[in-house]
């Protein structure tokens, strides 16, 4: 599949279309159902079909990287919960991870037992919710997609509930902190998150009977949005996007974090390189993240989940010299990176600079190669299939 | 009696009641989808939320009315009520009852006008709707809408083939045009979606996807195609110019419906029942079929994903209307040798 097919060339080519036609100009977005939020395409239409997109990030900018600088290690956690608003668990187990390797914390095994069922948890609520929001995408808000969204939402329903269970939040948790966590599982959670995903995990046979068996469906995705292997992996595509392309890579097997050296994971790969291979991917890792959790919830470890004091002082945490990191995790969209330049005299409790690597940005790269030669009823299935999620794209 | 008088009587009940149907059929999608989708649906005004309809219609009613400042006013504020008005005329056609009259024969009754090209007057009438939605698509000066509309027309006139056709099939099977005699041909010969073997079946099915590409349902919904094209050639309207084009499409289903159920299942006969019930049983048979169509929309509607455009016109010109053809040239192979 990688490497042989022909690239698209993103860039409005002369060549390529009839000079003397009009081209039409149609800004998809940032006010539209279908852009995930507020991102704006500007499509350039030969009749209804695409010469050239161009992704226009940044509607939802909000300067979170330079919040970031002006707050300590201990109030940073919950300002990204908002940045992937999909999977903010594992937003806060991103940085948290940084900060933790860059104050040279040591985090006690329960915690980081606690920190992958979580993550695994928090992938099934995410690509729930992608999956519902896909086939809204193609199968119109007013139709069988919405019914499909409802179905995964009722399922996603269970899993805010376990998290509110945890944590008292249902959305933004800030239950990871530097050294560990702070909410302990309580009394008969386990037995909740056993009923909960063996009742999402039967249940993801009716969503392939929904959408894999469908004709429609596959007509909609197979050969929609192609992204071969060396593009995806030149736009730095990561997670179940540069899976989707047939790209092996996943960091919780190639780089383990948490206690993923200690479980090991089947990493679905898909070699279609279009939609209907990412959606493939992202069906495949629901399946895994759900066993993984099963899996994980009886074994966790017993101990200390905090290797600090559980105390919210602004300068709990301090990094005695300037150093800098760079972390990467496994989101449900792929790798989730954290560089963090901080420590010293002058800035001890805070970072002097975050930067954050979110996978989404990366993917919203491959929109001009994907989307050109297609229709516009094929632009919200391309961006669908790429999972964006804008709070995290902008920051 | 007198056929001003009879038209006019006939006529204004056919409204009445496509107009009730048509405010209780969005009332019927939302509970039916409701109950798809593990919710509750309208459940606050009136018992089980049936008034939820009329409430619209006062709040789209009062709404603001916004005019595009460079839309083409006269065919913008024209566009939404053409297609009501032709779904409505095109019902007149339609028998809602019948009986056995003493000499065997079935008798239509309940129809506004029994003409005698009964079948080409609804197809001439389905083929006008192409134009004021093109007149919305184009009026409204947004893009959206002009893509919409154009992807309207390409529809509507492909689909247009494939509904010929297969509605020629009953026709040239039974030799009238008029549908009071295609009815009474079935209720005397068996109805035709099992008479002619295979292809019956088939010319309703296609006849019935046809009619669902023209009154745009998933899986056929790509001018509307909200995720995609906002709303599609509604886009610029608003308050009640958008709730009537949303009402002439419950009616466009709903007619869809009735001319199926009268030219392939039989109109208001039933086997073996229409003979021992009296006569105002015909219309309750003709409701329940066209009831089972009405639901069979929303069933698909509301569980499947839509085409894309040019697939969507892949499927026609491929595949309906080859077959179509075959099947009408079956039909008439079959009456010329004699063994219909």
């Amino acid at each position: 599949m990688s490497g042989t097919t022909t690239r698209v060339n993103p860039h409005l080519d002369i060549e390529r279309y009839d000079s003397d036609a009009d081209l039409m100009a149609l800004n998809m977005g940032p006010q539209h159902p279908s852009t995930h939020g507020v991102l704006r395409i500007k499509l350039f239409l030969d009749g209804e079909v695409i010469i050239k997109a161009v992704p226009y990030p940044g509607y939802l900018h909000r300067g979170v990287e330079k919040l970031l600088e002006k707050l300590t290690y201990v109030q940073i956690t919950p300002i990204v919960d908002k940045h992937d608003y999909v999977s903010p668990m594992i937003n806060e187990q991103a940085i948290n991870v940084a900060f933790e390797k860059l104050a040279g914390v040591e985090v006690p095994r329960r915690a980081r037992w606690m920190r992958t069922l979580l993550a695994e948890m928090q992938r099934v609520a995410s690509h729930l919710l992608w999956l519902g929001t896909f086939v809204l995408d193609i199968g119109g808000t007013i139709g069988g997609g919405a019914s499909l969204m409802m179905f995964t939402f009722r399922e996603r329903e269970l899993i805010l509930d376990l998290f509110e269970e945890l944590t008292g939040a249902r959305f933004h948790y800030n239950t990871h902190m530097v050294g560990g966590n702070r909410h302990d599982i309580p009394v008969g959670w386990a037995q909740h998150v056993r009923e909960a995903f063996t009742l999402i995990r039967s249940r993801i046979a009716d969503y392939h009977q929904q959408c894999t068996a469908n004709a429609i469906f596959l007509d909609r995705t197979v050969n929609v949005g192609v992204i071969p292997a060396d593009l995806a992996l030149e736009l730095g595509l990561t997670g179940p996007n540069l899976r989707g392309s047939g790209v092996d890579h996943d960091l919780r097997r190639d780089a383990p974090f948490h206690a993923y050296d200690e479980i090991p994971v089947n990493v679905a790969v898909h070699g279609g390189c279009d939609s209907f291979g990412r959606y493939m991917v992202r069906m495949a890792e629901l399946e895994e993240s759900c066993r993984l959790v099963l899996d994980i919830v009886d074994n966790v470890p017993e101990g200390p989940i905090c290797s600090l004091k559980p105390v919210k002082t602004p300068g709990h945490v301090k990094v005695a010299e300037r150093r800098q990191v760079y972390v990467g995790i496994e989101s449900p969209r792929g790798e989730l990176g954290t560089w963090v330049i901080g420590g010293g005299a002058e800035r001890g409790a805070a970072p002097y600079r975050c930067k954050i690597r979110p996978p989404c940005l990366h993917a919203m790269s491959a929109l001009p190669y994907a989307l050109v030669g297609h229709t516009i009823s094929d632009v919200v299935a391309v961006l669908g299939s790429l999972d964006p999620i804008m709070g995290e794209v902008d920051r | 009696m007198n056929p001003w008088l009879h038209g006019a009587v006939y006529g204004a009940g056919l409204l009445g009641f496509m107009m009730t149907v048509g405010a209780l059929a969005s009332w019927y999608e939302r509970k039916f989808t409701a109950v798809v989708q593990n919710r509750l649906g309208p459940n606050v005004v009136g018992p089980f939320g049936v008034y939820q309809p009329i409430a619209d219609a006062i709040k789209m009613l009062r709404k603001e009315e916004i005019i595009p400042r460079d839309a083409d006013r006269p065919l913008y504020l024209l566009a939404p009520w053409i297609p009501t008005f032709l779904v409505l005329i095109s019902a007149a056609a339609v028998p809602f009852g019948g009986y056995y009259a003493a000499d065997g024969h079935w008798q239509s009754t309940w129809l506004v006008a029994d003409l005698d090209l009964g079948v080409l007057w609804l197809l001439a009438v389905s083929g006008l709707m192409v134009f004021p939605i093109w007149m919305a698509g184009w009026s409204g000066n947004n893009k959206y809408a002009l893509l919409a509309g154009m992807r309207m027309v390409a529809q509507g006139i492909s689909y247009e083939i494939p509904m010929v056709l297969t509605a020629l099939v009953p026709v040239i099977a039974v030799g009238s045009m008029s549908i009071s005699d295609i009815v009474a041909y079935q209720a005397e010969h068996g109805w035709l979606i099992w008479k002619l073997p295979g292809i019956g079946l088939v010319a309703f099915v296609f006849f019935y996807l046809a009619s669902l590409a023209e009154s745009n349902r998933i899986p056929f919904d790509i001018p509307e195609a909200e995720s995609e094209l906002v709303g599609g050639v509604l886009v610029e309207y608003t308050g009640m110019r958008f709730g009537i084009v949303l009402l002439s499409e419950y009616l466009h289903t709903l007619v869809a419906s009735i001319v199926a159920s009268a030219l392939f299942l039989g109109g208001g006969h039933m086997p073996f029942l229409s003979a021992m019930l009296p006569w105002w049983t015909a219309p309750i048979f003709m409701l329940l079929k066209v009831g089972a169509l009405f639901f069979s929309i929303y069933w698909v509607r509301w569980s499947w994903v839509r085409y894309r455009a040019d697939q969507l016109m892949e499927l026609c010109w491929y595949w309906m209307v080859p077959i179509s053809l075959a099947m009408v040239m079956a039909t008439a192979l079959m009456v010329t040798g004699g063994w219909l």
